[in-house]
């Protein structure tokens, strides 16, 4: 029996399928989110990755920003909840969630059923979110995937202090003209989302094992400065950026048990 | 059930609480332009001011807030704000202060109007935003400024040296408004005024505290219509009475079982901050449609007005939710949590309200703990509708309800 978890953000739509409630048949990731076909392709895609068929899905909850928009969903839920039940899947004993999207960060307390108790969310500035990275990556001629190599590099990363990404764009401008070395400049961008996300992990309170979550986990520069910066391991999965699709495939799960228990 | 299974929008009845509160709260704008009219001095008036020396004078004051907030309401937020920030106002700046001096220069705004002033009355206990706004306004028209300086209170109690500074500052406001007004203060008016503020405090606090009952009586979204009369008129004899009769009114809801908050009652929440009213509806739609019920707001406490006499009120107005000390502002909240069996807080970041936001974050963290139930914070505006995000509300709506379902036991 499936299940699927479909996460529509801002700039990317991930799937997740899910056979039993246990296993995942089937994963997929499009760079096109809310507003685009990239749903309908992410969709596509997984059922053509599983070798299953659209009607063999017997639930469907959607999730991310685009999860009321999309058409074909039995039920939605918040990104919050579904990335804390899809990290606490991949790893039991996660107690704090930094989870880091393309428009938002996000940092959820756990329990240990893995159920959300609390949760901080970035204000309107897009500091500290995926978004920043992309302009930064934007001014430097990289790929966003090259900053992480790029950091590692670094033995000194650079002070980036403005919080605005506009203000950050220009202080990276000129400390390019300075001749700052591009390692130390990347190290520092990097740095500067982790800082703003940890302040935020604060807020509710950072309890160990900490994992991070979404498409900027993937950055290892990224996830470097946090531990520093937190002071303690960074859990990672290479799944990082499906955990909102994989707990909405969960719940969804949920839901096709509970419907079952009711009928009989 | 039944027939009284209501169309959404009955006829107004002229005996609800509801239309008394409406009609006195338009009758105090139209109250002070024909006082204009008839060619007595008008002033324009803080709403933490301590409105009974006006109110005994017999002078006519209009609150610049209130009218802020019924111009965002109505959808004039951006215009006006836009109008001030080409005078050179910061978009930092408190937008109820940004669309107030905006009006002082546009002299009118279709969703609200009202005489301009002779005097302004200014009191800091709310703010010190307040203080340069005000001074603005009074340089600008050339007319007096009176300010009461009520400072934030570090302690937990206000000390009698306190009660002294301000009851200083209180006779010498008097006494410039008779002089440059012509009216005279009586200590037998002050007594009337002060039952009457009295009473009107009990009644709400009382109505208010009928959310204790589940499912409340009201839609909490209500309260922060009927404060504005709490603010502007609470020393008036027909605020005294329409309180009186919202009470009643909430009572009898509970009785019969039924509640102005129309959908189920499955979740019960404070709303910290003031409400954002360019988007009151988005705002309430996104709660109502999950069947989350904002039961109290601080609102339900901060018109407690009660006092026996002249030092009585200098207390009551040192005592006010923005002057008081975090610990104190907290243990209000936590009560009014316990007491309305309060299941999640909702806080607006409010990028209008610098002080009232700032202080959030950590009181609002104190209060869950000890309360035992999860926090949501959005960031919004007063009066400035460019400030929000409906997306993001969404969000944090539903995270917060989802929580709140987690911990009925409802999920594992
Ligand atoms: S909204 Fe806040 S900043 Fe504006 S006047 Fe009121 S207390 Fe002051």
């Amino acid at each position: 029996m499936y299940t699927l978890g479909i996460d529509i953000g801002s700039a990317t739509s991930k799937c997740i399928l899910l056979r039993d409630g246990k296993k995942i048949a089937g994963s997929s990731v499009v760079a096109a989110g809310t507003g685009t076909d990239g749903p309908e392709q992410a969709l596509k895609m997984v059922l053509e990755a599983a070798g299953a068929d659209r009607k063999d899905i017997l639930y469907v909850i959607a999730t991310g920003y685009g999860r009321k928009k999309f058409q074909g969903a039995d039920g939605e839920m918040s990104e919050l909840s579904c990335h804390a039940r899809g990290v606490h899947f991949v790893f039991p004993d996660v107690r704090t969630v930094i989870d880091i999207g393309g428009q938002d960060a996000k940092v959820l307390a756990l329990n240990e059923k893995g159920r959300m108790m609390n949760f901080a969310m970035n204000d309107k500035c897009a500091a500290g979110t995926g978004r920043f990275l992309e302009v930064m990556a934007g001014i430097l001629k990289m790929d966003i995937s090259e900053l992480e190599r790029e950091a590692e590099k670094s033995a000194d990363p650079a002070s980036i202090s403005s919080t605005c990404t506009v203000f950050a764009e220009s202080e990276v401008i000129s400390q390019l003209s300075a001749g700052t070395a591009l390692p130390d400049l990347v190290a520092g961008i990097c740095q500067s989302v982790a800082v703003r996300a940890a302040a935020l992990a604060r807020r509710v309170g950072v309890r160990e094992a900490v994992c991070m979550s979404g498409g900027v986990a993937k950055n290892a520069g990224v996830r470097t400065a946090m531990e520093k910066e937190l002071g303690v391991k960074i859990l990672f999965s290479d799944m990082a950026q499906l955990m909102g699709a994989l707990g909405a495939s969960l719940y969804a799960y949920d839901a096709v048990r509970d419907r079952e228990t009711s009928v009989q | 059930m039944g027939e009284e299974g209501k169309k959404s929008r009955p006829a107004p009845d002229p005996n609800s609480a509801k239309f008394k509160l409406g009609r006195i709260a338009a009758k105090a704008y139209t109250d002070a332009a024909e006082a204009k009219a008839r060619g007595e001095m008008v002033g324009w008036c803080a709403s933490n001011f301590p409105v009974e020396i006006p109110e005994t004078l017999g002078l006519y004051v209009c609150y610049p807030e209130n009218q802020a907030a019924g111009i965002a309401a109505r959808g004039g937020g951006e215009r006006m704000c836009s109008i001030s920030e080409g005078e050179g106002y910061s978009n930092d700046i408190c937008a109820y202060a940004r669309i107030s001096l905006a009006y002082m220069k546009a002299k009118e705004a279709p969703e609200q109007d009202m005489p301009l002033p002779d005097f302004v009355l200014c009191c800091n206990n709310i703010c010190n935003c307040m203080i340069k706004w005000y001074e603005n306004i009074a340089k600008e028209l050339d007319i007096p400024m009176i300010l009461i300086d009520i400072p934030f209170n570090p302690d937990y109690e206000v000390s009698d040296a306190q009660v002294e500074y301000i009851k200083a500052q209180f006779w010498d406001a008097i006494h410039q408004l008779e002089d440059y007004t012509g009216k005279k203060w009586s200590e037998e008016r002050f007594r009337e005024v002060m039952e009457t503020s009295g009473r009107s405090s009990r009644a709400w606090i009382d109505a208010t505290s009928q959310a204790k009952h589940i499912p409340s009586p009201f839609n909490g979204f209500d309260l922060l219509n009927h404060m504005a009369v709490m603010v502007t008129a609470r020393g008036k004899e027909e605020a005294a009475e329409a309180m009186e009769t919202l009470l009643k009114e909430y009572r009898e809801n509970h009785e019969k079982g039924i509640s102005t908050f129309r959908a189920e009652e499955k979740y019960r929440i404070m709303f910290e901050g003031i409400a954002c009213w360019p988007w009151l509806r988005v705002t309430s739609q996104g709660l109502k449609s999950r069947g989350i019920n904002m039961v109290t707001t601080i609102y339900a406490d901060a018109f407690g007005y009660i006092y026996e006499d002249f030092d009585g009120m200098c207390r009551a107005y040192a005592d006010v939710p923005n002057a008081m000390n975090l610990e104190h502002a907290r243990d209000k909240r936590i009560r009014l949590c316990r007491d309305n069996h309060v299941e999640g807080i909702l806080v607006h970041t409010n990028r209008s309200c610098k002080l009232w936001s700032g202080f959030m974050p950590e009181m609002s963290r104190q209060i869950g703990e000890a309360c035992g139930i999860p926090v949501a914070s959005f960031d919004g505006d007063q009066a400035d509708p460019r400030n929000f995000s409906e997306a993001q509300y969404d969000t944090r709506v539903q995270g917060l309800m989802e929580i709140m379902e987690g911990n009925k036991g409802g999920a594992e």
